[in-house]
């Protein structure tokens, strides 16, 4: 079998769809940067979750430590239950606090890992004992308007 | 009235006809495939004829669809001040849907026509039955190494179609309109998943080119043995393959991305 110039020109137009496909994967996709490892699987219940989905990022200090892997429903205590998938290379106190906080006004949403100061560290498969729920804007918005009504009708009398 | 009847039963029948032979056809040449990568300089050729020779229109199309949506992208995101997502709205347009689709249809007027006009001919001329004649099995000679040819070629040229794309977005949007490089890039990368979005953008490229594959060597061989049924042949190919792509968009997409993105 002989090689021809066809053979080049196939060899060219295959090694350059490689490297496209590797120029999404690389540059336009984020296989590189937060491709994680080995990781450990956390766990916290909220009482609302607000739009966190799976796939959310984990962040500590603004640095993305994990990933939200399953959200369900726990029926008896009422609560969404959030599983996470930590970097095995990051641990965290016991104490450590978790937040679901958005992103820009009207970013995505991601649980913030706020650390605490305890000595023993969260094992595979331990419950953030502490979270705090996600902010909903109309429960903001209507405690600003209960407050204000409130308020209103003293004004005059003052 | 009922010649009415009778004409649309006769086309639902032959309908039906031509899917079940076309199945059959389907398998007869994953049977006989060994030819075309045991003689792998046959299916070689075709993929210089498919593929490679497809290159100028994807590239050159897929540059103009990057830049109209940096235009148009820029155009809509900059009213809500969020000119710095314009990455991530073309690199999500055009990964899971736009390259894959439009690239499928370029590929499929541009190689999918070539292919049935090629068979088609032959089979005008009695080219196939003279193979067969000789023992020559026409559909691992000829037809086989063709749709393993538009299968390889068709993924290479929507992930060309889908980086040019995005680097036609980038030179509108940050060479031209001056959107902040970083801003592009990184939040392109923050929003676009490896497995979930270029994974199946890919997954997609390749069952659209077993689509076009199939439904253009298929016409060749089934065309009407004259120079009327081959034109009618490169037609029904080029719709055919259109309304293939769209619909098994549709169906992917709803596999693929259940709302959960």
């Amino acid at each position: 079998m002989n090689r021809t110039v066809l053979d080049l020109w196939v060899g060219v137009f295959v090694a350059v769809g490689i490297a496209a496909v590797l120029f999404l994967a690389l540059k336009v996709g984020n296989l590189a940067s937060a491709n994680i490892g080995e990781t450990y699987r956390l766990q916290a219940n909220f009482d609302n979750i607000g739009g966190l989905k799976p796939r959310a990022p984990v962040k500590s200090s603004g640095v993305v430590v994990g990933r939200v892997t399953e959200i369900t429903f726990d029926s008896s205590l009422y609560v969404a239950v959030v599983k996470m998938d930590v970097d095995k290379r990051y641990s965290f106190p016991r104490d450590t606090f978790a937040n679901i906080l958005t992103s820009g006004l009207l970013g995505e949403q991601y649980i913030g890992l706020e650390v605490g100061g305890d000595t023993e560290m969260l094992k595979a498969g331990d419950t953030i004992a502490k979270t705090q729920s996600a902010v909903v804007l109309e429960k903001l918005i209507s405690q600003f308007m209960f407050n204000k009504a409130a308020e209103s009708p003293q004004a005059p009398a003052q | 009235m009922t010649r009415i009847l009778r004409a649309i039963g006769a086309r639902t029948v032959d309908g039906i006809w031509r899917m079940g032979f076309a199945a059959r056809f389907f398998a007869a040449i994953l049977m006989r495939s060994g030819t075309s990568f045991a003689r792998f300089q046959l299916t070689i050729r075709e993929i210089f004829s498919t593929g490679v020779l497809s290159l100028i229109i994807i590239l050159v199309s897929g540059f103009f669809v990057g830049l109209v949506l940096g235009l148009q992208g820029y155009e809509t995101l900059q009213r809500y001040g969020s000119s710095d997502a314009l990455g991530i709205l073309v690199a999500l347009s055009l990964v899971r849907e736009l390259g894959p689709v439009v690239a499928g249809l370029l590929f499929a007027s541009r190689a999918g026509s070539a292919l049935t006009a090629e068979i088609g001919l032959m089979k005008t001329t009695e080219q196939l039955k003279a193979m067969d004649m000789m023992a020559v099995d026409p559909i691992a000679r000829v037809v086989a190494p063709r749709f393993w040819g538009g299968v390889i070629s068709m993924p290479l040229l929507a992930a060309l179609f889908s980086t040019m794309g995005v680097f036609g977005a980038w030179f509108i949007g940050v060479v031209f309109i001056g959107v902040d490089d970083g801003a592009f890039w990184s939040q392109m990368q923050a929003s676009v998943d490896f497995r979930y979005d270029i994974v199946n953008g890919v997954i997609k490229s390749v069952v659209f080119g077993f689509a076009v594959a199939l439904i253009a060597v298929f016409e060749g061989y089934d065309s009407a043995p004259t120079a009327e049924g081959v034109s009618r042949a490169i037609t029904r190919t080029v719709v055919n393959s259109a309304l293939a792509i769209l619909a098994l968009d549709f169906v992917l997409t709803s596999f693929m991305f259940r709302g959960n993105g």
